[in-house]
Order: C-alpha cells, then structure tokens, then sequence
C-alpha cells in the first residue's frame, strides 16, 4: 500500500492531539512541578525549583505518612475482598438458569449508578439517628446508635464497605470473562473421570481463570490506590484524618492549599506505588496476556 | 456444580446488589416525617414533594442539562476520534502504531490526580475553566483510552477484503471506512459509546476542579456538594440522585450483554 504510514499519521493524530495536551504532557508536568514550589492559582508569584524538597515534607509530614499508610490499608482489605466476591458472583452468573440476563444487568447496577450518588446513599444508611446500619444493628434502642462516619475506625471500614459494594461488579464481570473462555469440554471429561465440582473447581476452574483473577487484582489496585469520591462525599477525609487518602491528600494539598508542587509530589508518589503494583501483577501473569494485544 | 443453595445465592447477589439503592428510591418518593422515622418505613407515600423541590430550589434540571450536553458531546467526539485512530491501529501495523497502543493503555493507568493540576492550568491558560469545551475536552482525552482498545478489539474482527473490495470501485480510504466499515463496526462503536457515556456522564474528580461555577456543574458535582450543613435534604438529595441513576439502569437493562462484552474486551486484551 503507498503512503500507508502517511495515511496512518493522519488517522490518529487527532486522538493523539487530544492525549498529548490533556494527557502526556500533564503528565511530565506533574513530574517537573513536584521539584517546585508554586501556587496554583496565583501563577504570577513565579515558580521556584527546590529540588527535592517537596518530597522531603512528603516523607516528614505525620498526616502524609499517615495517608499513605491509610491509602495502603484500604488497598489491602478491599481489593482482596472485591476479587473474591467477584469470583463468587461470576460462578453464579456464569451458570445457565432462567433471568440470568436479569440477574447479570442487576449486578451491573451498583457497577453504573455514579460514584458520588454511591457515596450520598451509603452516607444515608450510616446516619447516626435514622440510618438503616443502626437499625440493622440495634433496632428501636435509638439510644445505642453508632455514628460511623464520625468515628476514626468505623469511617474507614465505611468507605471500605460502600467501595466494595460498588466494585464488586466490575472484578466479576472480568472474572466472568475468564470463565466464560474454559471450554465445557474439559468439565465432560473431568465427570467421565468421575471428578466432583469442588475438584472440578480446583483443578480446572481456578487455574484457567487465574490470569482474569490476576487481571481483577490489578485493575483493582490501581483504581482503589485513587480511591477519591467515596472519601471526598461520605467524610471529607475525617474525622482526625483517619481517611485522608493520598488522592484526597493531594487534592487539598493542590487545589484547597493551592501548593501544586507539594501536590504534584503526591501524584507522582501515587504513580510510583500503581506502577510497582503493576509490574509485580504482569510479573505473575507474566508477559502472555499483554502479547495479546 | 448447581446444588440446592443456587437459588439463594442468585437471590443474595440480587438483593445485595439493589436493595441498598432502591432504598434510596424509596427515600425519594417518601414524605418529610418517613425519613427519619424509626423504626424504617419501607412503603413510602409516594409523595412527588422533593423531586417539585430538587427541581425548584436546587436546580435539578440544570445539572441534568449540563451532563446530558458534557456527556453526550464527549461521546460523540470519542467515538469520531476513535474509531479513526481503531481503524489506523487495525488496518496499518507499523512498529509504531503497536507502542501507540500500549502509550494509550500506560495512560489510562496514570491516577487522575497526576493530571489534576496540569490540566487545570492548561485549560486556565485557555480560559476554558467553567465551559462545557473545557470539561469536555479533558474528558475526550480521558475516555479516548478506553474508546480505542475497545473499537480495535471489534475493528480486528472486520474481514479485510470488504474495504479492498472498496477500494477497487474508487472510493478513498476515509470513504471505504465511513462507507463500508463503519456500518459493519456499529455495534462495536455502539458499545464503546455507552462505555463512554457511562465514564463520562459519572466522571466527579475533573468536574469538581474544572466546573466551579454551579451553573455548569453536572449531576455527580451537584449531588456531592449538595447544600445543608447540620440537617442534609436527604429527599432532594434521593431524588436527584435517582434521576441522575434512571438513565444508566435502563442503559444497563437494555444492553447488559454490550456492556459486558465491551468490559471484557477492553480488560482482557489488556
């Protein structure tokens, strides 16, 4: 074909166009901007380059280790829990039965329904007086009422349970993907071998969906190390910090502040931990899944 | 694998999966005493109070217009942008155009926040803090990641020989695809669309810094900075949030199988 490579540019230099303003060059910006010290909406003022000290304050700073710590602890306790019950949901919805259509489009709802009206409704059912959470737990006794999004440890856990309700799906449906690949074949001949479905499920089921479950974690982590609307509506990182995640750290500290080098440090710092988090999950999956492409 | 306990598993994921939402439903369609009320009154009164008020004094129907139209336009865009740059990844194979791909998909990992300030300043420098090209844009370069794999993923799929059949009656190349891949692709372009309505039309954390102005502000914005202090609108906040949810959920029901299949297609090639 002539002027194949001419016609190549020519197609994707308007989606480049886009990514290279909005994306990569922001990108490297942040990059730069993490070694300045700069307010953000009072440009005028002049940037001035202080080498590494913005990550020093990041590394001395009790609330950044703090949020750091938090983030991590999130990351730990959700995504495992995610992945699981995402196996599990995918096993039910990978079976025929009648309405699982249905079943499959219900289990999309909490994947679709906007992080913020998420946040909003799962605040609802923590209120402190008239929340479902407290009437589940105590009943009439109003006088037992717990406050969750107000004390230090419950917050936390209460971010982790509306997280978890609304990623679920998501880990599921990657999850299902995985199953749907394992051809019915193997299963046939594992009964003609007369193996039972906890075998079946061992020995065939979980080692062909391992890359989708590995692939569940990672998008996972990477998406709960950026966990912010959650935090942001059901408790403004309070109370006493306790869940001032890292993107919601770095969002005070570059727009609410205005140090967009302090809070460009704290991006990259997030970069850094979705990239290590990357390469150790694509070192177990291992090059394959990536050759696909 | 199918036992006795299947059923109560499909009925445990199902209620899990809406109860929790639909009780925010409920909330919307309640009276102002059945809120706070304990014990929980599950039937509401079906009162159409707070959805007149959300409308009327928290302007419902201006956030609802800001995301329709910041939404709609990021598909739009989107999907015309990509399908371009799916059609150039599938049909030319250049060393390149394969680190092109794998340039998109590093992208899509970047966390928001390591773009938040950069951009903000980019679209300040522009002056296009407070627009709907300012938001928008940003959201066509955060959804051109997703939009791409997803229509090179269907694009592989188009057999070749239909486009050089094409070529040989004369038409160019941009007319062979808007003319003979694209009606074969739509029900690729349709799936990567709802993806990107659906990203879009949720996104919060570029809304927030981008849109100060309540008069842009699309519906996540406008619910999670809800007005109110020490007693929140809870009934506004239920209906607003119910009307900013009805779309997705019929999108859902209709096009469960698109979806699905889109989402796998971008995260098991990647």
């Amino acid at each position: 074909m002539k002027n194949s490579g001419r016609a190549a540019v020519l197609f994707l230099f308007p989606s480049f166009l886009f990514v290279a303003i909005f994306s990569l060059a922001p990108i490297f910006e942040s990059f730069r901007l993490s070694f300045y010290r700069m307010i953000l909406t009072l440009p005028w003022l002049g940037q001035k380059f202080v080498g590494w000290e913005n990550y020093l304050d990041l590394l001395t700073d009790p609330v950044a280790r703090h949020s750091v710590a938090t983030t991590l602890i999130f990351v730990a306790v959700t995504v495992p829990l995610e992945v699981l019950l995402g196996l599990a949901v995918a096993l039910v919805i990978n079976e025929p039965f009648r309405g699982r259509g249905l079943l499959r489009a219900v289990v999309l709802v909490p994947w679709a329904i906007p992080s913020t009206v998420a946040s909003q409704m799962w605040r609802f059912i923590f209120n402190d007086r008239y929340g479902l959470f407290n009437y589940f737990l105590f009943g009439d006794r109003t006088e037992l009422y717990l406050a969750p999004l107000a004390d230090p440890q419950l917050a936390i856990a209460a971010i982790m349970v509306a997280d978890v309700w609304k990623t679920t799906p998501f880990a599921a449906l990657i999850i299902l993907a995985g199953l749907q690949a394992v051809p019915d074949e193997l299963y046939e001949a594992a009964s003609v071998d007369g193996a039972g479905g906890w075998q079946k499920f061992r020995r065939i089921t979980l080692p062909m969906v391992k890359p989708a479950i590995l692939l569940a974690f990672l998008f996972r982590t990477i998406d709960a190390l950026r966990v912010f609307d959650l935090v942001f509506v059901m408790t403004q990182g309070g109370p006493a910090d306790s869940t001032n995640v890292l993107q919601f750290y770095g969002y005070k500290k570059s727009f609410a502040e205005g140090m967009i080098g302090a809070g460009s440090a704290v991006s990259v710092l997030v970069f850094f931990l979705s990239l290590l988090f990357s390469l150790l999950y694509i070192r177990i999956l291992g090059a394959r899944v990536l050759r696909a492409g | 694998m199918k036992s006795y306990f299947f059923p109560l598993w499909i009925v445990a994921i199902g209620a899990l999966s809406l109860i929790p939402f639909l009780w925010f439903v409920l909330t919307s369609v309640k009276g102002a005493a059945q809120i706070t009320a304990i014990p929980p009154q599950i039937i509401p009164a079906f009162h159409g109070d707070f959805y007149r008020s959300a409308v009327n004094e928290y302007g419902l129907f201006r956030y609802l217009a800001n995301s329709v139209i910041v939404a709609g336009s990021t598909t739009l865009i989107s999907i015309a942008i990509g399908a371009l740059a799916a059609y150039a990844l599938t049909r030319f194979r250049f060393s390149w155009t394969r680190f092109y791909l794998m340039l998109l998909l590093a992208i899509s990992m970047f966390p928001q926040i390591s773009i938040a300030g950069p951009v903000w300043r980019i679209l300040s420098h522009l002056g296009w803090l407070n627009t709907y090209h300012g938001i928008t844009a940003a959201y066509i370069s955060l959804s051109l990641p997703l939009a791409i794999w997803i229509l090179t993923t269907f694009f592989r799929e188009l057999p070749y020989e239909i486009e050089e059949a094409a070529w040989i009656d004369g038409c160019s190349r941009l007319q062979a695809l808007r003319k003979v891949v694209l009606p074969l692709a739509a029900p690729g372009l349709f799936t990567a669309a709802i993806l990107v309505f659906i990203h879009a039309w949720n996104e919060f954390f570029f809304a927030l810094i981008i849109l100060t102005n309540s008069d842009l502000q699309t519906l996540p914005v406008g619910i999670a900075l809800f007005p109110g202090e020490y007693t929140m609108p809870w009934g506004e906040i239920a209906a607003a949030s119910t009307m900013a949810t009805l779309p997705l959920v019929v999108l859902t029901l209709l096009f469960q199988r698109r979806i699905i299949r889109g989402l796998s297609a971008g995260a098991v090639k990647g």
